[in-house]
């Protein structure tokens, strides 16, 4: 019997997989960039600036990307650069989902003025230009990868609060909960042991969203100059030196871009493939 | 009666909300380290002429007291005055506010245009593998922020192909006959289209980079919407009257469709307005956006302080008016 | 003179062999009222959907002929096929709780057709809108006109859904269960005015229904439907004196009856569905079914 099921379950595959890979990819770079990177992403070396791809004319042999005005390894720093990418990532992504969750949780579930309280603190939050307050942030923090992943969860708690707490609101209006209690559990124990398993697979999904954007955060302060501390290298700081000699050595601001790009896209992709696979429709 | 309740209402929580914004604003600036004062002023000067000018600023009371303060002028219209311009506030901020808006306003256009055209076609084109081409560029579009997408603009139509301008508003050598900072409006209120051309083709990328999340956007949502709409037995009923697919989309469908889509759409152009920041200062576009992050960088805590204050203002202002046009185009909410 | 012919229609599910409609041929003549009768999903609604043109879109005719006044609508090319139809048929639809578009007022809903289609001017339309409406006895035309729909009754706006297929003057509606929605009360009064405006307006009517007593009251002849194929087709009178096939006779046997409320309902009975299925199988047998 056809199945329309069995069509989208393999494009569902492709799209996990691809994802996936490339963020296996970046995992691997990053863990393995000392090994991988032929030049330390620090040595500069001004006799060799500006050298292109290694495909184009006066390429030289070594230096795959080519370099930039400093003569540095441009593959060197993306692999280096993957590191910063995906620490903010992790650290910023996780912690953001438990900050944001646990509201979300608490104002969904236990209603009344914990409600009250945290939906209008989400209000004032989101009547924040999001951009300009990580900026704002960092200057009152310092630079630095601290500072960047506190101003992360402290700005984009609210993406989750908001769908979280619209979830437990559905889920606690349900008979189970209810039947929990009356068993005996208290209030916080129902949400944590019965509400939150149910709540889970959204907030899965929206992790990977977060790091995602914890990502662009990161290269969007890197771009401004509010990142972590010149030397060591960033996308978002390749991107803002590599634009200054867009028309000479466009590929200093390319190749970060690719990676950028694809990471991006990796992580929300991979978000949606995951939501997919937990779709109860599909299964 | 019930309607101007409602109204009221919801003008007074956004008040609070808006006075929340504020209170946090001002403290989190005030915890900012570096003195506005010793930056402003040349190295030589004395400590004497730092402790006039910060009692000038009123920066030499207590914070709670300063805040104080800020609120009674706010009340009078009066948003102190910037350290780094040495004008007003109000002055600095409103001058830049209608370049802002533009963007913003020919940013949400775009968005409207394509994503409205991806919906239409691809409801048009249901379970077609063009369907399914729309639903793979709308997915890439909605997973790539604005930033990303200026750069790639910039890199395509700035460096490779360089149709688009990627700096500044105008061209700068360019006598300019307007009165207010609406250059936009006012080239095509003065027949200048020599001058809106060249004004167009400097504010298109920053747009267009602006507009690609949010086209993304509405092109799913609306052909969601649109795509169960047309299992509707009014939709069937027209058909039978002899009408054709695309009446059947555009007059029949269409007009349902809409109102869910609308709310989340006003959401994400609030994001946009928010986006304008990083977008205005890659396209070196003279905002509020670019003016903000030179404030904080050169810790001009007035100056900061009035254009978050603007932007929160604007943000609510929008979620303000998608209520309103909701509830005035829902027939059932209208005649209630 | 049959207005309306089907021969030999048969419809399938896109991409199975699963026959919805099984060789169906049936005629409607002019100012007739033909009942489509049978079970859920025996195919009624779909025959009435294949004439209007709104088969949904998984469903495929494969063969077969729908002449309409003697020109096959299959073979005219689409736009010409919507024109005939929008010209000379009308539906009235089941449920006029959402029959009606929510956004647009009542007199856009009945004038459109006649303005767009028809290429009447806006006066004489809207004129007709209300006229057509007195017609149905709706007190206070124009006030209706001005309406929206969830400002009315579902009676009321089932009878608006009856006047608007009316103004046009179609020679043929198809009344897809147009009493089944509605309250019991409100049935027979709706019954009784689709009667009054189909004689009057001497059209033939198309009456898809699962209710037998409908079909006494209303219909001149009739098609009895089981698994998409025609079980039986004949004249009212004959099918209620002695239904000529077992199943028509077990669909009579199984109608309660209100003059006696104690007798027991007798549902039909396992070997006549074992034996009308039979008849099915061995059609499609012969037509190479898969």
């Amino acid at each position: 019997m056809l199945d329309g099921r069995s069509q989208i379950r393999r494009r569902l595959g492709l799209r996990l997989w691809l994802s996936g890979g490339w963020l296996l990819l970046l995992v691997l770079a990053a863990v393995f960039a000392p090994l991988l990177s032929p030049h330390s992403p620090l040595e500069q070396d001004l006799f060799l600036g500006r050298l292109p791809p290694f495909w184009a004319h006066g390429a030289e042999p070594g230096y795959l990307l080519g370099t930039d005005s400093l003569g540095r390894d441009v593959l060197a720093r993306i692999l280096y650069g993957a590191r910063v990418a995906l620490i903010v990532a992790l650290a910023a992504g996780s912690i953001t989902g438990l900050i944001g969750s646990t509201m979300g949780l608490l104002a969904g579930y236990l209603r009344g003025w914990v409600d009250v309280v945290i939906s209008r603190l989400i209000d004032i939050w989101m009547a924040f230009p999001p951009v300009l307050f990580s900026i704002l942030l960092i200057a009152v923090l310092g630079p630095g990868l601290v500072s960047i992943v506190i101003a992360i969860v402290v700005i984009d708690w609210t993406r989750f609060a908001r769908v979280v707490r619209a979830e437990a609101m559905a889920q606690g209006a349900m008979d189970y909960p209810a039947s929990a209690q009356i068993a005996g559990r208290t209030r916080l124990s129902t949400m944590f042991v019965e509400i939150l398993p149910n709540v889970l697979p959204t907030i899965v999904v929206l992790l990977t969203l977060e790091m995602g954007i914890a990502v662009i955060v990161e290269a969007i302060l890197s771009f401004v100059n509010l990142s972590i501390s010149t030397d060591d290298p960033t996308w978002g700081g390749m991107i803002s030196e590599g634009r200054a000699s867009i028309h000479q050595a466009w590929w200093v601001m390319v190749f970060p871009l690719i990676a950028l790009f694809l990471t991006v896209l990796s992580f929300s992709q991979f978000g949606e493939g995951l939501k997919d696979r937990f779709d109860p429709v599909l299964r | 009666m019930k309607i101007l309740r409602s109204i009221l209402f919801r003008l007074a929580s956004t008040a609070v909300t808006l006075v929340g914004v504020a209170v946090i604003v001002f403290f989190v600036i005030r915890v900012v380290p570096g003195d506005p004062i010793s930056m402003m002023l040349p190295p030589g000067a004395t400590e004497e002429d730092i402790a006039r000018l910060t009692a000038l600023y009123g920066l030499d009371k207590s914070i709670p007291e300063q805040f104080l303060i800020w609120a009674g002028g706010v009340l009078h219209g009066d948003f102190g005055t910037s350290i780094t311009a040495r004008r007003p506030v109000i002055e600095l901020v409103l001058g830049r506010l209608p370049a802002t808006l533009e963007l913003s306003i020919m940013a949400l256009v775009i968005a409207v245009i394509i994503g409205g055209a991806a919906a239409l076609t691809g409801t048009r084109e249901r379970d077609t593998k063009i369907e399914g081409g729309i639903d793979v560029a709308n997915g890439m579009a909605l997973s790539i922020p604005d930033f990303l997408w200026a750069l790639i603009l910039i890199l395509l139509f700035g460096v490779a192909w360089p149709v688009f301008h990627i700096s500044g508003r105008i061209t700068p050598s360019l006598d300019l006959p307007f009165v207010t900072n609406f250059y936009l409006f006012e080239s095509v209120f003065r027949l200048r289209f020599d001058l809106w051309a060249d004004i167009v083709s400097h504010m298109f990328m920053p747009a267009l980079a602006l507009a690609i999340p949010l086209a993304a956007i509405i092109g799913q949502l609306l052909k969601q919407s649109l795509k169960e709409t047309m299992h509707l037995d009014y939709v069937t009923l027209a058909r039978t009257k002899g009408y054709g697919e695309n009446h059947v989309i555009i007059r029949e469908a269409l007009p349902n469709a809409i109102l869910p889509t609308l709310t989340l759409v006003g959401v994400q152009f609030t994001f946009l307005i928010g986006g304008t920041v990083i977008i205005e200062r890659l396209f070196s576009y003279e905002g509020l956006g670019n003016m903000a992050i030179d404030a904080v960088i050169n810790r001009d805590l007035p100056l900061i302080q009035g254009i978050v204050i603007l932007f929160a203002v604007l943000f609510t202002a929008v979620n303000l008016v998608v209520d309103l046009t909701y509830a005035l185009l829902n027939p059932r909410l209208r005649h209630a | 003179m049959s207005y309306l012919s089907i021969s030999n229609l048969s419809v399938h599910l896109k991409g199975t062999p699963m026959r919805l409609l099984r060789d169906v041929s049936l005629t409607v003549k002019s100012g007739e009222v033909h009942g489509l009768v049978g079970e859920s999903g025996a195919g009624k609604s779909m025959i009435g959907k294949a004439v209007l043109g709104t088969l949904p879109r998984a469903v495929e005719i494969i063969s077969g002929k729908i002449e309409l006044d003697g020109v096959d609508l299959l073979s005219l090319p689409p736009s010409e096929h919507r024109r005939r139809l929008g010209q000379f048929c009308a539906l009235i639809p089941q449920d006029p709780l959402t029959a009606l578009n929510p956004s647009r007022r009542i007199a856009p809903q009945i004038t459109d057709r006649l303005t767009d289609i028809l290429g009447w001017d806006s006066s004489r339309a809207r004129q007709r809108a209300a006229e057509i409406l007195d017609e149905v006895h709706i007190p206070d035309p124009e006030r209706v006109l001005k309406s929206y729909p969830h400002e009315l009754s579902g009676g009321m706006r089932q009878r608006i859904l009856i006047a608007s297929a009316f103004a046009a003057e179609p020679k043929l509606i198809v009344a897809d269960e147009p009493t089944t929605a509605l309250d019991v009360t409100v049935q027979k009064q709706i019954l009784k005015l689709i009667k009054e405006m189909q004689q009057r307006h001497d059209t033939a009517l198309l009456f898809v229904t699962h209710d037998l007593g409908v079909v006494s009251k209303i219909c001149q002849s009739l098609s009895v439907l089981y698994g998409g194929m025609v079980v039986e087709a004949t004249d009212v009178r004959d099918f209620f004196d002695e239904p000529a096939h077992p199943y028509s006779r077990a669909l009579l046997a199984a109608t309660p009856k209100y003059t006696d409320p104690e007798a027991s309902l007798t549902p039909v009975p396992d070997s006549v569905i074992a034996a009308v299925r039979a008849e099915v199988e061995a059609a499609d047998k012969r037509w190479g079914n898969g």
